[in-house]
Parts: C-alpha cells; structure tokens; sequence
C-alpha cells in the first residue's frame, strides 16, 4: 500500500471536480482522482445548455431565473442557495467563455441563448432565451473547456483510481449551547488503482466530492453505466446523511427502449409532443408553456398519455416527438447530435419522422448535503472541516424536488468553483489530520470479501433485477404498494449480493471486481431512495405518489435527511425498515412563499 | 448563409395531426445468433494473445457494446473492456471491430455481416494491457503537447469576447473530437513510428489555430512544423473514416499543413 500526501484531493474529474480543480490547482497541491479519464465523465452528455440572466437577446434578470428555479424546484429549493446560484450564473458563463469554450453566437458576436423548460420571463409569463449553449453539445464543450484549462494549469490527476473509502475521524466536541457532539473530521480517501489493484491511501486537508450520480439503479436512463453512486455510498456509509434521495428526475424524451437522451433543446427549438392520435398532448396539462413545462411535469403527462392508451408503437408505450414542421437547415445547426442519435439508435429520420420517446432515470436532486460554501453537512448544520461536494453528488439544495434543465451544467461550475477555492483557503491554515491505523483495513475487507465470496449469484443478474423493479415501482407514477414492492425485493436481493462470485480473480484491471462493489453502492442507495419515497406521503416535484397526489406544505415541505444507523430495526422504524434514520430539515425561505404551481 | 428560422418566427405546429397508419410503430425486434471473436491479453496468465469465440443471441437494436456486455456478464466476468457513456460521446471504447476502429456502443449489430464471427481487437500502435485495454498515455502526451488551451494575450474583457457566427463555424467541426484515438490508431504512420503526434493532437491543434479569439497559433504549428509533426501525414484518410464523430481529420490536418506554407512565405 502506498501513502501520498496532498492538500487538496478532488474525486471525480466531471465537470465541478475539474472546475474545482483549476481553482485549487493554482492555489495549493491539489491531486484529482478518477475512476474514468478525465473526459470520459458523463458532463460530456449533457446537450442542451447553461442557463444564465446574460440578457443577450431579450430582457432578463437574475431574480427571474432565481424564482423559476424555486417554482421549478416545487418550494423545496432552499432559495439562498438558489439566489448564489442564479446570481453567479453571468459570472460562471463569462469564465468558461474566456477559458475558450466556444458557444454559439448571436449575430453580434455575443453569446446566443435559446428557450429551455421552465425558464420563464417575469415569473412564468412565457418562455424566456435564457440558455447559453454550442449546438447540442454544451457538456462536451464544457468538459473539454475544463479539461484543457487542467492542462493549462498542469493539475495533476490519477487516472482510473476507484476511491472507495472516506477516511474520518471524530472527536468530541460542544454546541454553542453547551450540548456534546462528535465532530467528524477528514484526514484523506483509500483508492483502488484499477491497472494494478493496489490499494492506495490519499491523505489531504481537503477532500472534494464531485463523483456524479446514481442513474443506474434504474433499468431504463440516460446516465452511463460507471454512475454508480459512489460518492453518495461512501459518505452514507461513514455516517454522514443523505439529502432528498426520493428526488429522482425523469427526463421526458429519452430514446424509447434505449434510455438515451434527446435534448430538452428539441422542444426548446419548437419541436413538440404528439400522443398515437397525433394530438399536441400538452396543450392539455400546461396550457401557457405547454411543451416547454417543467421536465416532472412533462415526463408524467407522458406516462399518463400511455397509461390511458393513448401510446405508440406495437406495444402502445411511448409518445413522439415531432420535429417535421422544423427547417432542415434549423435542426442541423441547432440539433446535429440528437437528430443523429435518432438516426443511429432507432433509424427514425427526424427530419420526416416523429422520434419515439419515452421518460429515462436522468438526474439525483438529491445528495450528500452541503451549505452554499459548498462544506459537507454531518447533521442539519454542522459542518465537516475540510470536506466539499459539488455537482449531481451533492445537495445544496438548487434543485428541490425537480431541477430545471441547464441547470445541472450552471450547477456544477458555479459550485465547482466555489468548493475548489474554498477547498484551496482551508488547506493554507489547517493541519493535516493524523491517518487511523491501518486506514485501508476496510476497504481491504471488503475487496477480500467481494473476491473470495462463491455462492454462485452474478452480479449482472441481481443488478438488472434492481434496475426492472426501480422501473416498474419507483418511475414518475409511486404508491404505498409499489415502494413496499421494491423494500421487499432489495430485501431479496441483499441476501443474493451476500454469496455473489465474481469470476475474475486477477490484479489488473479488474472490471468485474469493481462491478460487484458498485452493486453495493447500488442496492444501498436504492434502498434510501425508496424509503425515503415511502416517507414521503405527498406528491412533489419529481415525487409523485398517487396515494397522496397534492403537495402538503404543512406536513411535507421540508428536506429529508436519510442516516445509516445499525441502531433503527424494523420494529423501531416507522417504515418498517432496518438499519437507515429518516430524519428532517427545514427549507430556507428568503422572497418566495409557496403557491400553486401551474405553468 | 440564408437566415434560419427560429423557435420564435416558425408557424405554430398544429394541435393534432393525422399520423400515417404505420407511424411510430415498426413491428418485433428481430433476433439473430451472432459469434464475436475477441482477441484476449492478460501477461497476469499469460504472455500470448489468443482468439476467444462467443456465441449468443442478440436483438436488432444492439450494438457490439451490447455483445460484449452480454459476454462479460453472463459467459465469462473476466473480458475486461472500457465503456462509460454507452452513446458516442464519451470516447471510452474505441476498438478495432471487423478490422475498422469504431466505437463498440455506435456499432449496430445488424450494420455487420452477422453470417461470420464478428472480430474485435484492441485499437493499434498503443501498448495492451489487458484484453481491449490500452494504455492511453502515450495518446493523450501527444494532445497535451500542442498546448490545448486558449491563450489569450490581450486585455481580459470584463464580459465575454466577442466572435463573429463566421469565425466559431471556422472551427466547428474540430470541436467535436472526443480524444477516442479512434483515429490515431488507426494511421499507419502512427503505426510505425509512435513518436509522431497522431490525428487526433492535429485536430486539436486545429481547434485553437482556427479560433479567432486564440493568439498562440504561431507557436502550435512551429510545434507541427517538427519532422515528427504535420509532415509526417501521408494522407491516407484512415483517420477521416475513423472518425466516431464525422471530423473531417484529413482535410484539417491539410489545412494546419496549408497554415504552415502560408507562415514561412
């Protein structure tokens, strides 16, 4: 085992970990770890753009954008968090465009910007040009930017290191009321070097999570197959909560059957939705925005359309997305990339033929939570010293209960940024915290455990199985019943992952050993999800029970917090369910008090 | 260029439509026996290569990416390839498919003649590691030499620069790479003589040499001009056909050749 010291380490190298690595990088010794390449991260799918109030087309302010994503988000956006974000949106965009990524421009020369779901004028009049984008390719522009500004500034990364461990420690400590707690602390991460299966240890002042998500609990998704829920699982498992896990978005035009994403700039450009009676279905469910309504609310009109046999296809379950009354000319310089995914994936021709559609697992609202300083929350309000997350693996919370589209790209930079210069501050002062003995036991002991480990169960079979009962119970459409099927089936599935084989018992590059650990991450962050879901007895944002189908304010607007605690059996869970503390906390409200959402 | 139209001057799309009879619905998804026949590595056990043959059935949406997946999780855990994003954007799984270096999650099945074992080898000219695994540093050493990034010697604007629709189309398409090496790997130059840059730090090149806000290219293609550069390009177009997403790398790897000239006159 090997022990490298820096003092700032970045896990993930997508998006906010390399936008946090240019500012740490030229601040302190900083060291980014990636369990991919570091343009391999799934921020290069992102298609349609970043939302900022640039004002470079047509009228538009910070506020407006700050108050569509508190609307968007269903009120369970904290709105401070919301206001830095919208804010700090010209800023981010005017930084990327001077690092060299080349967005589309106006006639002018200046930034182009497009219309984008939910981004709205003066608080929901009508749509507003509000996204900045590079065709249908932002992410890959963005990752790209980011990449090359790594080079530029010479950060340092470990390619294909698996972190797989935290290492905290605690001390005890006092509440300005005099209460005593145990102060967590971070002292470094364990990873797993893929070409050669050592283990090595990482001690760093700062840590930066900034590992994605967790699309692949679900079957049908637009998230590549490594957003396994890393991040998310090893700060679970060292105690630290989970945020708002019930919040998954469904993002409504995925390729039908394949998962794959067709931007929201389809229908941003003007392309629209048809049901099998080739009727503008929207103009039911959002009269003013209609196609271009927030994406829960647009995925669920769909799979309603379905459900009431109004579907496509042999099999009556997908809806079309029509782009035939759009020029040519139009959809090649704004669309390229989708029109050609319809065309390779399905060999539907966009240009004459409606693309079959249908909602896919797109992004966790939800995450480890954090502050607007991007600092890791043990508990409602303490902070972890020296440790960050930004990006789709935390929750600050921006998004509520349904994030807007670009926003994830505006997300991931405005918080990169601010976890990396915060990460960089801290590291000049604080001291290294001392290493437990043996700080790779752990990771080591399950490593053994998943190699040795011969009951016979694959790994691909217990891992589709999760993925069809996610699907089939926990999608845009949830119940009492469908949730307490999936606890049932994860049960199940828990004693299956416990005799697992893996067939591969060599050192290097090791795939099939890192599956059946990802697995682990998997099952464990479904099932906090699904709890979490089940709590929840109301309908919001991307949760939608139709037991409980209104918002319920009094009882329900408020973040969940999910803890792993081997204290909580089934007897003494309200949910019957061993092993995770459901625990709650309150939105932050500045301007904006609750209304009915309707677009 | 005509002016386009936009979401704001297009006709309001009718309310309902009527949709052909067939619209929106193809009949089942054909099924078919396909063999791949992998080329495995892995000096762990052994320091020869071997073809290994795999034989399953296979729907007509999958692609090779789907093969291989079938084969690792329900034949043998063991086949180790890379893989992220499953749709052509990541540029994880370049490999050589039927003697073409393709992306394994771009390739349909059925494109391919399904009748004969479908081979798939590691992409050439790069060290294997372990089955389709290469070792990429040597690839993305040459990328960081061209020096990727925009250098910008002038006064910082305090809001963005300004670039005409003209001068960022003059560099579109090279702003598509995904550094796969699909291309790289595929020249026989590069082949033989892994000293020079390759494809894929040309286009790359390219990208910043054709940016009108960039102040660097003089120093880009003085790196190019060097007998490992540029020159070494016998233009065969393997790169071209290569090419996941539709670069034309020949024609600008032509072009920062034409830049060059044009410098030294």
């Amino acid at each position: 085992m090997q022990v490298h010291k820096y003092d700032v380490i970045i896990v993930g190298a997508g998006g906010a970990g390399m936008r946090a690595a240019i500012e740490a990088g030229q601040n302190a010794r900083t060291a980014v770890l990636t369990k991919l390449y570091p343009t391999r991260s799934h921020t290069g799918a992102a298609q349609g753009g970043m939302c900022a109030a640039l004002a470079n087309v047509e009228e538009d302010n910070w506020e407006w954008h700050t108050f569509d994503t508190v609307k968007g988000g269903d009120y369970l956006v904290d709105q401070d968090a919301a206001e830095v974000m919208a804010k700090e949106a010209i800023d981010a965009v005017i930084d990327l465009e001077k690092m060299g990524l080349p967005f589309n421009r106006t006639p002018e020369g200046r930034i182009d910007q497009r219309r984008f779901g939910g981004h709205t004028r003066d608080h929901g009049k009508a749509p507003v040009r509000r996204s900045c984008y590079a065709a249908d390719r932002t992410g890959h522009m963005i990752l790209q930017t980011l990449y090359q500004n790594c080079v530029k500034h010479n950060v340092e990364f470990y390619n294909e290191y698996y972190v797989l461990d935290l290492l905290t420690v605690e001390e005890d400590a006092t509440r300005a009321d005099g209460t005593p707690y145990k102060q967590k602390r971070i002292a470094g991460v364990v990873s797993y070097d893929l070409a050669t299966g050592e283990l090595h240890v990482f001690q760093a002042k700062s840590v930066i999570l900034a590992t994605g998500g967790a699309g692949k609990v679900f079957k049908t998704t637009s998230n590549a197959h490594t957003l396994t829920g890393d991040g998310m699982g090893i700060a679970f498992r060292r105690g630290i909560p989970l945020e708002d896990m019930e919040f998954f978005q469904f993002h409504p035009t995925g390729l039908a059957g394949l998962g794959i994403l067709l931007s929201e700039a389809a229908r941003g450009e003007g392309a629209i939705l048809r049901n099998s009676d080739g009727e503008r279905f929207m103009e039911r469910y959002a009269p003013t925005i209609k196609d271009l309504a927030p994406r829960d609310i647009v995925a669920r009109s769909m799979a309603n359309e379905v459900r009431e046999g109004r579907g496509c296809g042999p099999n009556k379950d997908y809806v079309l997305l029509d782009l035939t009354h759009l020029e040519p000319a139009h959809i090649d310089a704004k669309l390229p990339d989708i029109t050609e995914f319809a065309r390779t994936y399905l060999g539907v021709e966009p240009y004459t033929e409606p693309v079959p559609v249908f909602p896919t697992a797109h992004y966790a609202m939800g995450g480890v939570p954090t502050n607007i300083g991007a600092e890791v929350l043990q508990d409602n309000d303490t902070i972890i010293p020296g440790l960050y997350a930004a990006g789709e693996v935390a929750c600050v919370s921006v998004h509520g209960s349904n994030r807007l589209g670009t926003n994830s790209l505006l997300d991931i930079n405005v918080f990169g940024k601010r976890a990396g210069v915060a990460a960089a501050q801290y590291a000049k002062t604080a001291e290294f915290v001392d290493l437990p003995e043996n700080p790779e036991a752990a990771t080591a002991a399950l490593l053994d455990h998943v190699r040795t480990s011969d009951g016979g169960e694959k790994v691909a079979a217990i891992r589709k199985d999760l993925q069809d009962t996610m699907d089939a119970n926990m999608q845009v459409f949830r119940t009492a019943e469908s949730i307490d099927r999936v606890l049932a089936d994860i049960a199940t599935f828990e004693e299956r992952y416990s005799r697992i084989t893996v067939q591969d018992k060599g050192k290097r590059f090791n795939l099939d050993l890192l599956e059946a650990v990802e697995l682990g991450f998997l099952l464990e962050l479904a099932k906090v999800m699904t709890v979490a879901a089940l709590h929840r007895q109301e309908s919001r944002g991307g949760h939608f029970r139709e037991d409980f189908p209104d918002r319920d304010d009094v009882n329900f607007m408020k973040h969940s917090m999910a803890y792993k605690d081997s204290g909580v059996t089934a007897e003494s869970s309200q949910e019957h369910i061993a092993g995770i503390r459901l625990e709650t906390k309150p939105v932050v409200v500045t301007r904006y008090e609750p209304m009915v959402r309707k677009y | 260029m005509s002016p386009i139209e936009t979401a704001e001057t297009a006709p309001e799309p009718a309310s309902k439509i009527e949709l052909p009879a067939h619209m929106g619905g193809g009949g089942e998804i054909p099924t078919f026996d396909v063999t791949l026949r992998v080329r495995r590595y892995d000096p762990e056990f052994s320091e020869d290569s071997t073809w290994e043959d795999f034989t399953m059935t296979m729907y007509g949406t999958d692609r090779v990416l789907d093969a291989l997946h079938k084969v690792k999780w329900e034949q043998d855990g063991s086949l180790s390839f890379r893989r992220s994003c499953a749709h052509g954007v990541c540029g994880s799984d370049a490999m050589r498919i039927n003697g073409r270096n393709r992306l394994a999650c771009k390739t349909l099945l059925k494109d391919l003649d399904t009748s004969k074992p479908i081979t798939v080898e590691p992409i050439k000219g790069l060290p294997v590691e372990k089955d389709l695994i290469v070792d990429m540093e040597p690839f993305f050493q040459s990328y960081r030499e061209i020096m990727p990034f925009l250098i910008n010697r002038g006064h910082e604007p305090s809001k963005e620069r300004l670039q005409s629709a003209e001068e960022r189309e003059r560099f579109d398409d090279t702003t598509k790479c995904i550094l796969c090496a699909a291309c790289t790997s595929s020249c026989p130059v590069f082949w033989t003589d892994g000293q020079y840059f390759g494809p894929a730090a040309i286009v790359n090149a390219h990208r910043f040499i054709f940016d009108s806000r960039d102040d660097a290219g003089d120093m880009r293609l003085e790196i190019l001009n060097d007998k490992e550069g540029v020159w070494r390009c016998r233009t065969t177009f393997n790169c071209t056909e290569a090419c996941p997403r539709g670069i034309q790398v020949t024609q600008a790897i032509a072009e920062v050749k034409q830049a060059i000239l044009a410098r030294q006159v």
